[in-house]
C-alpha cells in the first residue's frame, strides 16, 4: 500500500528580510540576499517524512524548480528526512516567468513519473502568495485535493484531511492519489541539524530540465513594473465625532 | 617529571600551564552557577541553560543528551576572513604536498557573510599572499581608492587635515569593499578546495580531553523553548573532534571569552578595549557620487575626550552606493551617550548632508571592534587551539584597518598546524596538538611590526587633549620616528569600568529623527534583517537578573538601553506598578557583542544563540 510521496519546496527571501526594489522596476533585489525554504514548504517536508515514519509512505521525493542555489534548498529537504531529491533546472528569464501554472506542469509530470500516490506542498509561497501551485496540479492530473490541511491521516486506501476555511474546519475524505496543501497548524517542522546536513550530502539529487518532461515554460504574463506601495500618511486625530463626518465629506468620502 | 631536553621550551610553557591548570578545579563547561536570589519582585529573565543547568533540571529528567560526533583534522569556527584564509591555505597546502586534510568550518550565520560588517578599505597584502592571481579569480575588490579625505569638524564647519604618504591612514594601493561580499567569495573558493563549510550552525560549547587540552566544539542544542524547558523538535547539537581547533569567531568572541579565563591566556596582557562601529549603506544621487573617495572626520559630535570618528566610502559597483559609519570608543565615561544617535545626528552636518540628500538608505548594522592593538595581545596558542583574527585582536587602529592582519593570521596558522600534522614524527603531549610556533611565526611577522608600531597612538587619545593630542602624537612619534620610540603607553583599563554614575553626567539632547536623512532605532534595525526563532531562551544571559535594575539602572540610568545598537534592552514599568524592570528583545540582537564589553556590571553574559539567526547584512 505505501506508496511515494512527492513534495514540492520553493527557495523564497527570507522572511524577516526588508525587500528592494530593483531600481529598474522589473523586481525585486535578490542577490546576495539571504534566503530560505518557504516556511509552508518546511510545513509539507515534515508531514511527508511523518508519513514515511509511520510507515504509511515508502519514500519521500523533494522537488525544487530553479537555479543551481535550489539544490541548498532541496538539501536541507534531504536533511530533514526526505529520502532523495529532483532539481528542475530553471535559470534567467525563464526563472523569472515561472509561475504556478509553470510549476504545476512540472509537478503533474514529475508525479506521473515518479508513480507518486500523494504530492504534498505548502499552501503557497511568501514571495508570489499566489496559493495556486497545488489547485493546478490536481487539475492536471485529475487528482483529488485537500487544500489548506491542518489534519492529514490515512483513511483506508484514501486521507481524511481537515482543512481550515473561513467559518472554520472542514472535513474532507478524498481518495489516493491526491494533492495536499499545507497550512499552518499541519504541524511544527523539525530541524536540520547538523549530522543531518552530513548524511544529506551523500542523498542523491538527480537534475532534470524541464525539456526532458515534456513541459514547456512559456508564460502568458508579461510583468510591467514592480513599484513599492505608496508611503503610508499619517492620519490625523479628530476630537469629536462632528469633526470625523466633517473630515469625512471633505475628502469626498461621504 | 618530563625529561627537560626532550621538549622545546615552547611546548614546555604549554605544559607548564596546563599543570596549573590541573591542580585548580576544571569544569568542562564554563557556567556561572550563581542562582538568582530573585527578590520577591523580579520577574525571572534568564532560563539559558549556561546560568542554570540542565542536570539540575527536572524538566530535562529522562532527556537524552548523548551527541553525535565526528572526527576532522582541523575544526574552524567562524566563516569570516581568518577562519575562511586558513581554511583556505590548510588545503592549498595538503594540495600541494599531496595530503589529505578534513576542514570543517561552523560558522552561526545562515549563509557566509551574512553577519560580517566592516567599512571597508582594506589592504590587499594578505590577499595576494593567499591568492596571487585573486584578480582573475573575480575577487569582488571592485573600487580602488582614488581620493583620500580627512577633516576635523566643528558643529558647523570642517577643518580639513592633509594626508601624507607615510601616516598610517593613506590609502594609496587599497581598495573599498563590501566585505561581507568579499568573504561569500572566500567561501566559495574555499568549497572549491574541498573545505566542509557549514553555515548556520553555531559553536556553542568548547570540548576538552581528560588531559584538559581541547578536543573541539559542540554546536547549539535546538528546540528549547523560552522558559528553558525541552520543546518536542528538542535535538542535541552535534560534537566536532579535531586534532586542532582555531577560533576565529571575530572580535570578543563568546568562546573566547571563556578560553582566556580558561587557559589563563589574559595574564601577561593588558584587558582589550574596544569601540562600537555602525554602518549604513546608501544609493545616493549620481550627482553626489565619487567613487574611489574615502572620507574620514573626527571632531563634532563627539568631545576630544571621546574616541571615534566617521567614514564615508564611495564604492564603484554599478549603482551609486557609498557605505558611511560612525565609530564611538567605549572607554566613554557618559552614561549617556547613545552612540546610535551620535551617528544619527553626524548625518546632519552641512558638509556630510549634501551627499546624503535624495539618496536612500538601504542597508544598516553594527558591530563591536577591537582597539587595543599591540598591548592587548593574549597569548595565542594552547594545547589543542589557537585564536585568529579579530579575536585576539590584530586591528590596526590608526590604520582603521585589520582585515589584512586577520587575513595574515590565518593564514599563518594554516601553515603552523599544516606542519604539525603533517609531521611523522611528532610526539604531542597532550591529545589536542598544542602549536606554539604559531605564535612565534607571527611575532617575526609583518603584523607584529605593524602592531608594534602604532601601539602608543590609542593610548595617547587619552591625554589633556584628548584624541587632538593623539594626532599630534602620531604626526611626531608615528610619521617622523615609524614608532620606535622605546616606551609603550597602558591603556585606561576595562571599558566597563570607565562609566560614571550617572547623577555626576549631563544627559546628552539628540535631535529627533527627520526620516529621510536620520532614522529612528527600529526601522533601522528592520533594515538589518536581524532575527531569531522566538521560542528560545534570551541569548542575552544574565548572571543575576536582579542587578540590571539594582545596578545599572540606579547608578548609571541603565546604559545598555543606550549603547545597544539593535533596541534590545528597554527598562519598562513593571505591571504590577511598583518600579522598572529590564525587558530583553534578543530577536533585535545584531551580534554586535557591545553589551558583553560595556555593562558597567559586567553581569550580561552573550551566549551563540541557535544558529542561522542573527543579521542578514548583504554586502555589509
Amino acid at each position: 500500500m505505501a506508496g511515494r510521496v512527492l513534495v514540492g519546496v520553493k527557495r523564497v527571501i527570507d522572511y524577516a528580510v526588508k525587500i528592494r526594489v530593483k531600481p529598474d522596476k522589473t523586481g525585486v533585489v535578490t542577490d546576495g540576499v539571504k534566503h530560505s525554504m518557504n516556511p509552508f514548504c518546511e510545513i509539507a517536508v515534515e508531514e511527508a517524512v511523518r508519513l514515511r515514519e509511520k510507515k504509511l509512505m515508502k519514500e519521500v521525493i523533494a522537488v525544487s524548480c530553479g537555479p543551481q542555489q535550489c539544490q541548498e534548498t532541496i538539501r536541507t529537504a534531504l536533511a530533514m528526512g526526505a529520502d532523495r531529491g529532483i532539481h528542475v533546472e530553471v535559470s534567467g528569464k525563464d526563472y523569472e516567468n515561472l509561475g504556478p501554472l509553470q510549476v504545476s506542469k512540472i509537478m503533474a509530470a514529475l508525479a506521473k513519473k515518479e508513480e507518486a500516490s500523494l504530492v504534498i506542498v505548502g499552501k503557497q509561497a511568501i514571495d508570489g502568495d499566489c496559493n495556486q501551485t497545488g489547485q493546478m496540479t490536481a487539475a492536471l492530473l485529475d487528482w483529488p485535493q485537500g487544500t489548506f490541511a491542518s489534519e492529514v491521516s490515512v483513511d483506508g486506501d484514501g486521507l481524511k484531511v481537515e482543512r481550515e476555511i473561513d467559518g472554520g474546519l472542514e472535513s474532507v475524505r478524498i481518495k489516493m492519489p491526491a494533492v495536499v496543501t499545507a497550512d499552518l497548524r499541519l504541524n511544527e517542522p523539525r530541524y536540520a541539524t547538523l549530522p543531518n546536513i552530513m548524511k544529506a550530502k551523500k542523498k542523491k539529487i538527480a537534475s532534470v530540465k524541464p525539456a526532458d518532461l515534456g513541459v514547456e515554460l512559456t508564460s502568458r504574463l508579461e510583468i510591467l513594473a514592480v513599484e513599492d506601495p505608496p508611503q503610508r500618511q499619517s492620519g490625523v486625530k479628530v476630537e469629536s465625532v462632528q469633526d470625523l463626518v466633517t473630515k469625512l465629506r471633505d475628502s469626498g468620502t461621504l | 617529571m618530563f625529561p627537560a631536553c626532550k621538549y622545546t621550551l615552547q611546548a614546555r610553557q604549554c605544559l607548564c600551564s596546563l599543570k596549573v591548570l590541573q591542580r585548580e578545579h576544571l569544569p568542562s563547561l564554563i557556567c556561572a552557577t550563581r542562582w538568582s536570589s530573585s527578590s520577591s519582585t523580579t520577574p525571572r529573565i534568564t532560563s539559558h541553560y549556561t546560568v542554570y543547568p540542565r542536570d539540575k533540571d527536572p524538566r530535562w529528567e529522562g532527556v537524552n543528551m548523548e551527541r553525535f560526533a565526528d572526527e576532522a583534522d582541523v575544526v574552524i569556527v567562524g566563516a569570516g576572513p581568518a577562519g575562511l584564509s586558513a581554511a583556505i591555505r590548510l588545503k592549498q597546502l595538503a594540495g600541494e604536498q599531496g595530503k589529505e586534510l578534513r576542514v570543517c568550518v561552523v560558522e552561526k550565520a545562515s549563509q557566509i557573510g551574512a553577519h560580517t560588517l566592516s567599512g571597508a578599505c582594506i589592504e590587499p597584502s594578505a590577499l595576494q599572499e593567499l591568492f596571487p592571481d585573486w584578480k582573475e579569480r573575480g575577487a569582488p575588490l571592485h573600487t580602488p581608492v582614488t581620493e583620500d579625505k580627512f577633516g576635523i569638524l566643528t558643529e558647523k564647519y570642517r577643518i580639513p587635515v592633509p594626508i601624507l604618504p607615510g601616516l598610517p591612514m593613506n590609502n594609496h594601493g587599497n581598495y573599498i569593499v563590501r566585505l561581507g561580499h568579499l568573504v561569500s567569495w572566500l567561501g566559495e573558493q574555499a568549497e572549491e578546495l574541498g573545505v566542509e563549510l557549514y553555515p548556520g550552525y553555531a559553536a556553542a560549547e568548547v570540548l576538552f580531553h581528560e588531559d584538559g587540552s581541547v578536543k573541539g566544539i559542540a554546536t547549539n542544542d535546538v528546540g528549547i523553548s523560552k522558559d528553558g524547558s525541552p520543546k518536542d523538535t528538542f535535538e542535541r547539537g552535534m560534537e566536532l573532534h579535531a586534532k586542532v581547533t582555531i577560533f576565529g569567531e571575530g572580535c570578543h568572541g563568546h568562546l573566547a571569552k571563556q578560553l582566556y579565563k580558561h587557559f589563563n591566556l589574559r595574564q601577561h596582557c593588558e584587558p582589550q578595549t574596544y569601540a562600537i562601529g555602525l554602518k549604513e549603506v546608501w544609493v545616493i544621487d549620481e550627482k553626489k557620487w565619487k567613487p574611489g573617495r574615502v572620507e574620514h572626520t573626527v571632531g563634532w559630535p563627539l568631545d576630544r575626550h571621546s574616541y571615534g570618528g566617521s567614514f564615508l566610502y564611495h564604492l564603484n559597483e554599478g549603482e551609486p552606493l557609498v557605505a558611511l559609519g560612525f565609530v564611538v570608543g567605549l572607554d566613554y565615561q557618559n552614561p549617556y551617550m547613545n552612540p546610535f544617535r551620535e551617528f544619527q545626528r553626524w548625518k546632519h552636518h552641512p558638509t556630510v548632508l549634501p551627499t546624503l540628500e535624495g539618496g536612500k538608505r538601504i542597508a544598516y548594522g553594527a558591530r563591536a571592534l577591537n582597539e587595543g592593538g599591540f598591548q592587548s595581545l593574549p597569548k595565542l596558542t594552547f594545547p589543542g587551539g589557537m585564536l585568529v583574527g579579530c579575536s585576539p585582536g590584530f586591528m590596526n587602529v590608526p590604520k582603521i584597518k585589520g582585515t589584512h592582519s586577520a587575513m595574515k593570521s590565518g593564514m599563518m596558522a594554516a601553515e603552523t598546524v599544516f606542519s604539525k600534522l603533517t609531521n611523522e614524527n611528532l610526539q604531542s603531549e597532550t591529545k589536542g596538538l598544542c602549536v606554539p610556533e604559531y605564535e612565534e611565526n607571527l611575532k617575526n611577522s609583518w603584523v607584529w611590526k605593524e602592531l608594534y608600531s602604532v601601539r602608543n597612538i590609542r593610548p595617547s587619545c587619552h591625554g589633556l587633549f584628548g584624541v587632538y593630542g593623539g594626532m599630534v602624537y602620531t604626526g611626531i612619534f608615528y610619521w617622523i620616528l615609524r614608532g620606535k620610540e622605546p616606551w609603550t603607553l597602558k591603556h585606561k583599563g576595562l571599558d566597563s569600568a570607565q562609566l560614571k554614575p550617572a547623577k555626576d553626567c549631563m544627559p546628552i539632547e539628540y535631535p529627533k529623527p527627520d526620516g529621510k536623512i536620520s532614522f529612528d532605532l527600529l526601522s533601522s534595525v528592520a533594515l538589518s534583517g536581524t532575527n531569531h526563532e522566538h521560542d528560545q531562551p534570551p541569548h542575552l544571559t544574565l548572571k543575576n537578573d536582579n542587578i540590571p535594575v539594582n545596578n545599572n539602572l540606579a547608578i548609571y540610568d541603565g546604559p545598555e538601553q543606550r549603547f545597544c545598537p539593535a533596541g534590545v534592552y528597554e527598562y519598562v514599568p513593571k505591571e504590577t506598578g511598583d518600579g522598572m524592570r529590564l525587558q530583553i528583545n534578543a530577536q533585535n540582537c545584531v551580534h554586535c557583542k557591545t553589551c558583553d564589553i560595556k555593562d558597567p556590571s559586567q553581569n550580561i553574559n552573550w551566549v551563540v544563540p541557535e544558529g542561522g539567526g542573527g543579521p542578514a547584512y548583504n554586502g555589509m
